[in-house]
């Protein structure tokens, strides 16, 4: 029974370490880009539709860095592949 | 707590379950429907017109207007597509707000679904805009080494539409469900709200990057003609 605790010990672990460091980078990304858009907007208010436009895009884009993240800790908690074999192999 | 709608089996018949992500897709396509042909059964020119049509109007008007900025191009072509596209994500995120509704764009089937027909969307735009041949010649820009770089894009851009509106939806309807057990009284309603903007935001999100797509295929070979003359 050592492997199954090996498993669901390591999955937890991960999950959070993957949230946690993987938000570093998108939180720096996006606030540099929100930053740099607003400095945009102060300085040409006329473009502020295509401005914003240009800054909703990009911080999805930014933003699915950390989503990768959430899905792939999330798939660590709740439909981890490896914890379903532990489970049938000790039946 | 299940990850995805696809797990709630409503109706079993033999190899075919019918799962709660098909029923609430059919749900909102019903609904998209019917809200569209009672708002266009009795549509006018004169001043008084129906608050459905103005409705209607202001949602067409908007959505041709941001096709027109971004493609720099007649929007005619492109909005049943990306209309579409627009208001069944909307629709579908939105609905999150009637209990016992799970959003069907929080299943990776549906979005990936989706994002195929984005992905196949962009060279069909593209040939039908220059032909086979020109198409195809723009893989080869400005190398002949940046093909595979050209394929990898879009196959990488497809996944990460997909998992881009996925993640968002489904983190929404998590966060609520992991609050309602914890403080089930106020703090749901509030993250309840956040979802909803989420929703409004990725639906936009996911339409103009497929107007990006479709615009970057279809523009591309016209600028290279103007530098050319």
């Amino acid at each position: 029974m050592a492997g199954i605790d090996n498993v669901a010990l390591a999955s937890i672990v991960m999950a959070g370490l993957t949230m946690a460091i993987g938000s570093i980078g998108p939180a720096i990304g996006e606030s540099w880009a929100i930053s740099k858009a607003l400095g945009a907007i102060a300085q040409q208010p006329d473009e502020a539709g295509t401005i914003t436009r240009t800054l909703f895009v990009g911080l999805a884009m930014i933003e699915s860095v950390a989503i990768y993240c959430f899905v792939i800790s999330i798939i660590l908690i709740f439909a981890n592949p490896f914890w379903n074999y532990m489970v049938l192999k000790a039946g | 707590m299940e990850i995805s709608p696809d797990l709630i089996v409503f109706l079993k018949i033999g190899g075919f379950s019918l799962n709660a992500t098909i029923v609430f897709t059919w749900i909102v396509m019903g609904l998209i429907i019917i809200t569209a042909w009672l708002a266009t059964r009795r549509l006018s020119v004169e001043p008084p017109i129906s608050h459905w049509q103005n409705l209607l109007e202001i949602i067409v008007t908007y959505i041709r207007e941001q096709i027109r900025e971004i493609t720099l191009q007649q929007p005619d072509r492109y909005l049943p597509f990306l209309g579409t596209l627009f208001l069944f994500i909307v629709v579908s995120n939105l609905l999150a707000i009637v209990p016992g509704y799970s959003p069907p764009t929080g299943s990776l089937s549906t979005t990936a679904a989706l994002a195929i027909c984005v992905f196949l969307a962009v060279p069909f735009y593209g040939i039908a805009q220059h032909g086979l041949i020109e198409y195809l010649k723009h893989y080869s820009q400005p190398t002949i080494f940046m093909i595979p770089f050209h394929i990898i894009n879009e196959l990488s851009r497809t996944l990460s539409m997909a998992v881009r509106l996925f993640g968002n939806i489904m983190s929404g309807s998590m966060i609520i469900a992991i609050l309602l057990s914890i403080t089930p009284l106020f703090v749901p309603i509030v993250m309840q709200v956040l979802g909803m903007l989420i929703g409004l935001v990725q639906a936009y999100i996911f339409a103009v990057l497929a107007t990006v797509y479709i615009a970057s295929a279809t523009r591309l070979q016209e600028e290279k003609a103007q530098q050319l003359k």
